[in-house]
């Protein structure tokens, strides 16, 4: 079976074909535009070698092949939203052959007409934020006082081991009080995320929250406490950087990480979108 | 207290980190039924994928769990 399948990257109003400027897509292959019901599909030709079922089935889970093709969808999306109203289709929807695609923007004018309608002049911008690693607890051998214990005991909270308790009771306090540290700590994170996304959102037309990301995956050290996502209006990216950067400078505990301007893809969602005046709310 | 705040659209591309795009690409973006695949196996197949992914590369980076 060596036949071929039409891959759909997203669909664009006005979009100027010269603005992909030639990018290549998926596999390499060629991007173009199918055009109908005044709306603009962009497209690739693949082999069903590689993207018909079975194949695609097993290439999603082969980390490489899905990373350049996520790679190379994020590019067409990305060139075509920084020249257009562009709504990103998730990755891998495919269709027999662009009569099939003209068929589908026909069919889905009004939907398409929507999701563009609330995406049109905004971007996606994603704010992730980690608590701190925690100080070290204590300075390795330059501690004068603690000599004899592991580990330097808070002043807080517990009351010093008295003395000829023995070990064991000392080791399940300093268990215990380790456990209350790390639940307060959490506890503090928590609210300051929240705090935080609130102050984001009000820049923000709508939120959404991302899981939090595997360390695995981020390869990041501290704990993600937010994974957010903000779709504001081009001329709100101003004011929303700033007040990130501000938050940034007074939180403490916690360091932000701010990603974009991306492509509006975690808003395609027309009830997202429509669900405007998102001021303030910390739900979903 | 720190920032890393990524320079605005003008800026030379920096590398996107993959799990960010992942998290986009797979949970985000239109979802129409397609001729191939998704129209079979619908929505679930990605998110079966980026399970399965995840549990690919956690078991290969750590093979201990937290607890």
């Amino acid at each position: 079976m060596t036949g071929t399948a039409v891959y759909l990257y997203g669909v664009a109003r006005d979009l100027d074909p010269a603005a992909l400027g030639g990018t290549p897509g998926v596999s390499g292959a060629a991007v173009r535009g199918v055009v109908a019901g005044g709306l603009t599909a962009l497209v690739s030709t693949v082999r069903l070698d590689d993207y018909g079922e079975a194949a695609l089935r097993a290439n999603l889970e082969d980390l490489a092949w899905l990373e350049e093709t996520a790679r190379a969808h994020h590019e067409v999306v990305d060139r075509a939203a920084h020249a257009a109203p562009t709504a990103p289709v998730r990755i891998a929807t495919l269709y027999r052959d662009d009569a099939r695609v003209a068929e589908i923007l026909a069919d889905q004018r009004e939907r398409f007409g929507e999701v563009l309608d609330g995406i049109a002049g905004r971007s996606e911008w994603g704010v992730k934020v980690y608590a701190s690693p925690p100080e070290p607890a204590e300075p390795a051998g330059s501690d004068p006082g603690g000599g004899l214990e592991p580990r330097a005991e808070p002043l807080t909270g517990s009351r010093p081991p008295k003395p000829g308790a023995g070990a064991g009771t000392a080791y399940l306090r300093r268990r215990q009080d380790e456990r209350r540290r790390r639940e307060d700590a959490g506890r503090r994170m928590a609210e300051r995320a929240s705090a935080l996304h609130a102050e984001l959102a009000e820049h923000a037309i709508a939120s959404r929250h991302h899981p939090p990301q595997d360390p695995r995956l981020s390869g990041r050290a501290g704990t993600q406490i937010m994974n957010a996502a903000y779709l504001l209006d081009d001329e709100r990216e101003a004011g929303f950087l700033a007040a990130a950067r501000a938050a940034a400078g007074h939180l403490e505990g916690v360091e932000l990480e701010v990603t974009g301007p991306w492509p509006p893809y975690s808003f395609i969602d027309a009830d997202t979108v429509s669900a405007a005046p998102a001021a303030g709310d910390p739900a979903s | 207290m720190t920032a890393a705040l990524e320079a605005g659209a003008g800026a030379p591309a920096q590398r996107i980190a993959l799990v960010d795009l992942l998290d986009r690409l797979l949970a985000g973006g239109v979802v129409i039924t397609g001729d191939l695949v998704i129209s079979v196996a619908d929505v679930d197949l990605v998110q079966i994928s980026l399970r399965a992914l995840i549990t690919t590369v956690r078991d290969e980076l750590l093979p201990e769990g937290e607890s």
